[in-house]
């Protein structure tokens, strides 16, 4: 499949009081074309603000694009202008977050802020527009979708507002979606709901999906590659089966032993990961989760690892071989 | 389950009713309706054991948890704590009844006054219950910090010093300072990033373990309630709609909610999610202002049928093995 979207090297920083606050630190990764992608880790690990980088909505100041690029199609993305970004912002590339009351503008109805898009975009008229947004109303599953059209999202449940965005974001039949945590604030009968959507629409329309989340279990059913992120860094980057199934930086593993599962029974204990996740001021000296890590040697404190390829399609950043206990 | 279960339940709930009245008016105000957040709610919780209340956003189970201790006003009903009557007591009984049962709430960052110092938190159930004063007090709250991991140091730091996980450790803290025998918890982990929801339910059960203690645990995350409970009663729209142990709840749910609110949940394991069969419910909770008829959940309930708009189900337990209850005309 041709490469869509190629992330190299992203460093985005922050200035603030207490210091500068790496956020992201050097992250690099492909997207193919039609592809789910999936992006694991627990709040404040970067996932969102790599993401918000790319697609050119992180505020500078205080935030700092300090180096890398992000070519879409072979141009990069962190150095268009804001009018360039506006035409590939929601046309090209949309996004979906986590919390759909905030992220919609209460004093419009749905119909308007989903058209306004197609009018922009696609030099679509109002009637057109207005017939358009109907059509994708229908297509997220939103019943009755000419009176939809005219209600205001506080008239919407958590569930149907997220369906709302989701056809906002689909309006223009985006190549790149990207999906920050969208099923985080729902309950798990609408989250199996919008997932379902998602996986529907992916096929139907055929776009590459960046789906962020903290949940394991969802990436399982949905990804066909998995990113592990940490204090800013990529950790663990394979194919879904190789993340669950093997497992390697001590960082994936803990995460995975810390889950219990709701289709068996499990007795023992859960495994937890001691201390709490790094403060960003400054980069940290090593591997960022040598101070929590089980496996941790000497080096792991003096220098970061980079991510290498330890087997087909499975790249890690550890010293350690921890199936083996050897050094790399 | 665990070891020290006796036959009389430690907690004896019948019936239970929350009710939160709509008014409308501004001088004269008149009741317009009800919320009938909680309606009709029964179950037992035997010594030592954890019990398990699921259920989705709005379903009451909150609700129950809080009115159970009568932080709200009950509508009707009775909760036997003990043998002895909360909703009848007052002053130094429920007094004495409050000592013995405690709560954990959900949001760390909301329910520690931002103003008092970890001293002042853990310690107030210490002088409200006249259980220790001045150096007695200071060396009991250490004392218990180190009981929930943290270290006796931070005895003056304010609630802001610390990270979600370090404050629900102080919450837990709080619920045990007046040495209690039940505790309810309210959602204890779903504010905390999953590494330190593992550390916070390991400490939970230590302190079972340690302190013989009997937990209801409220919460809508079922892969963890499978794992730290006993027996779990499913909720829906103010009411169970199955109650079971464990393991037969999971491997052998029975109401057809409880069967697609399971197979929602989403599994870390790529080839057995690929195999999975889910049932997609269609559209959302309905209004528990005016709940459906008959069985609440007909309206959104794949193999509904007419009674089941009728008449309201009985609470049976059609099992060979028993214990296990569900409320549904058509389980079997």
């Amino acid at each position: 499949m041709p490469t869509i979207l190629q992330v190299q090297n992203l460093q985005t920083r922050f200035k603030t009081y207490d210091g500068l606050v790496y956020a992201v630190n050097g992250i690099s990764y492909d997207l193919n074309e039609g592809e789910t992608l999936g992006v694991v880790g627990e709040s404040g690990c970067g996932k969102s603000v790599s993401m918000l980088s790319i697609m050119g909505l992180i505020p500078q100041p205080p935030g700092q694009i300090a180096g890398g690029q992000a070519l879409y199609h072979g141009s990069d993305l962190l150095k268009k202008s804001d009018a360039e970004m506006r035409h590939i912002r929601g046309k090209e590339v949309a996004m979906v977050f986590q919390d759909p009351m905030t992220s919609l503008n209460p004093v419009l109805t749905i119909g308007f802020q989903i058209s306004e898009a197609l009018q922009l975009h696609m030099a679509m008229n109002a009637d057109q527009a207005r017939h358009r947004t109907i059509e994708l109303l229908e297509m997220v599953g939103m019943s009755q979708a000419d009176r939809a059209f005219d209600n205001y999202p506080h008239q919407f449940s958590g569930g149907m507002r997220q369906r709302a965005m989701i056809a906002m974001a689909i309006a223009c039949m985006p190549q790149i979606l990207i999906a920050d945590e969208p099923t985080t604030a729902l309950d798990v009968t609408i989250q199996a709901q919008i997932v379902e959507l998602v996986k529907r629409l992916r096929d139907e329309i055929g776009m590459a999906i960046i789906w962020i989340t903290h949940d394991l279990g969802i990436i399982a059913g949905l990804a066909q590659r998995v990113i592990v992120m940490y204090a800013g860094f990529i950790v663990e980057h394979a194919s879904v089966d190789e993340v669950y199934d093997n497992p390697r930086h001590p960082y994936t593993i803990s995460l995975l032993g810390a889950l219990p599962r709701v289709d068996m029974s499990r007795e023992e204990r859960l495994t937890s990961i001691p201390g709490l996740p790094p403060n960003l001021i400054g980069l940290p000296k090593g591997c960022p989760f040598a101070p929590r890590c089980r496996f941790v040697v000497d080096r792991c404190r003096q220098e970061n690892p980079p991510l290498i390829a330890v087997a087909p399609n499975h790249e890690i950043a550890c010293w350690v071989n921890v199936q083996t206990g050897d050094l790399r | 389950m665990r070891s020290e279960m006796s036959d009389k339940p430690l907690v004896h709930v019948e019936n239970l009713k929350k009710h939160f009245p709509i008014r409308r008016g501004i001088i004269f105000q008149r009741q317009v309706g009800a919320v009938q957040a909680v309606d009709g709610v029964s179950f037992d919780i035997h010594r030592g054991e954890t019990m398990g209340l699921v259920g989705e956003s709005g379903c009451g189970k909150s609700t129950t948890g809080r009115t159970m201790l009568r932080l709200y006003p009950p509508t009707a009903g009775s909760v036997l704590f003990g043998g002895k009557d909360i909703f009848k007591s007052n002053g130094r009984d429920l007094l004495a009844i409050r000592r013995q049962a405690q709560m954990i709430f959900q949001d760390p960052y909301a329910s520690l006054n931002p103003r008092w110092t970890v001293n002042a938190i853990v310690g107030e159930p210490l002088w409200v219950h006249g259980l220790a004063k001045g150096r007695a007090q200071t060396e009991r709250v250490q004392e218990l910090l180190k009981l929930v991991g943290l270290n006796p140091m931070y005895i003056n730091r304010y609630p802001h010093e610390f990270s979600g996980g370090q404050r629900q450790r102080i919450g837990v803290a709080r619920a045990l300072a007046s040495d209690p025998e039940f505790i309810i918890c309210d959602e204890p982990i779903s504010a905390l990033d999953v590494s330190i929801q593992a550390q916070v339910v390991n400490l939970l059960e230590d302190l079972q373990d340690k302190l013989g203690l009997t937990y209801l645990f409220i919460a809508h995350d079922l892969s963890m309630v499978r794992h730290i409970c006993d027996r779990v009663a499913v909720m829906y729209l103010g009411k169970i709609v199955e109650l079971a142990p464990k393991d037969e709840l999971y491997n052998n749910p029975l109401h057809p909610y409880a069967q697609a609110l399971l197979s929602a949940v989403p599994v870390p394991d790529p080839k057995a999610e690929r195999k999975r069969q889910r049932i997609i419910l269609t559209g959302d909770v309905p209004s528990p202002v005016n709940p459906p008829s008959g069985c609440h959940f007909h309206t959104r309930c794949p193999i509904a049928q007419s009674v089941c708009s009728e008449q309201e189900p009985e609470w049976r337990d059609p099992t060979v093995s028993g214990g296990h209850w569900v409320a549904c005309h058509l389980a079997q």
